[in-house]
């Protein structure tokens, strides 16, 4: 590995944490579990389209397990793990099908879904299954705008990538 | 964007908007709530009769709701994102109030089929 990669690894890995912590900072005024904004899914995504997909699953994991010990209860890693595997490889294979924006919805409505199985099995309770239709919502609009951020981001940015 | 992108959007903005008119069309008063903690049954209440019950599990932790007016709201708990005691206050067959921290879950149950009656209203 370079020395420009690694450097770059890291300049990522710090501005998705610092996101995170950023985002944990902002009250969201809906009471279902799982909704929120996603800013550090703008690293994800910039990642899968300006560096490749295996370095995307990488950067994204080692920020779950950092912000998971560091601004969140750990317990809250599964439910982060579930969403951030389940999301990163939807958007893989959509990534042909689908403009950054198209992709960036995929990654955040499955993000949603996959953390809300967990949810039902954490509380071994199937009628969570109704705040679906809430989250699916609020994974399309947080999707569309962290695509339409990342879309103008990658622009700037491709040629030092 | 690409074209695939808004019929994408409008899917699964159709796939809700149909979810939402169905949870609304077949929407019934509950007459009781569940308390399940970690799936398993706890305690059943009569959504008839006021009262302010704490649920406390052995480790420690504690949700407290109240029942007032045919409504259920939780009002405190010991879990640190308190997003269940920023829920409404529910009413409505199958409507929940979730504690992940605790796995605690309220819900609505013994809804009457009024269903026909909604639609006439």
């Amino acid at each position: 590995m370079s020395s420009k990669k690694i450097a770059l690894y890291g300049l990522l890995i710090a501005l998705a944490f610092i996101f995170s912590y950023i985002e944990s900072l902002i009250p969201m005024p809906f009471a279902i579990p799982g909704i929120k904004l996603g800013l550090a899914n703008l690293v994800t995504i910039i990642a899968l389209y300006g560096i490749g997909v295996k370095e995307s699953l990488v950067l994204s994991m080692v920020r779950i397990l950092l912000v998971g010990f560091t601004f969140r209860d750990p317990s809250t890693l599964l439910f982060s793990f579930a969403g951030g595997i389940l999301s990163w490889l939807s958007m893989t294979v959509t990534m042909k099908l689908f403009s950054m924006v198209g992709v960036s919805i995929i990654g955040g409505i499955t993000h949603n879904i996959g953390q809300i199985i967990v949810a039902i099995l954490y509380v071994n309770n199937p009628s969570l299954i109704y705040y679906l239709p809430f989250l699916l919502t609020a994974g399309v609009v947080s999707g569309a705008l962290i695509g339409l951020l990342g879309a103008l981001t990658i622009k700037r940015i491709k040629k030092i990538l | 964007m690409k074209k695939n992108d808004l019929y994408l959007i409008g899917g699964i903005l159709l796939l809700v908007a149909v979810s939402f008119i169905f949870i609304q069309l077949y929407k019934s008063e509950g007459s009781k709530v569940l308390v399940t903690i970690d799936g398993k049954e706890y305690k059943t209440f009569s959504l008839n009769d006021d009262t302010v019950f704490t649920i406390s599990q052995d480790d420690g932790k504690w949700n407290t709701f109240e029942i007032k007016d045919g409504y259920v709201k939780m009002i405190g708990a010991s879990c640190p994102d308190k997003i269940c005691v920023k829920h409404k206050k529910i009413h409505y067959d199958n409507e929940t109030i979730t504690c992940l921290p605790n796995r605690v879950v309220l819900r609505i149950i013994d809804g009457e089929d009024n269903d026909i009656d909604a639609i006439a209203d």
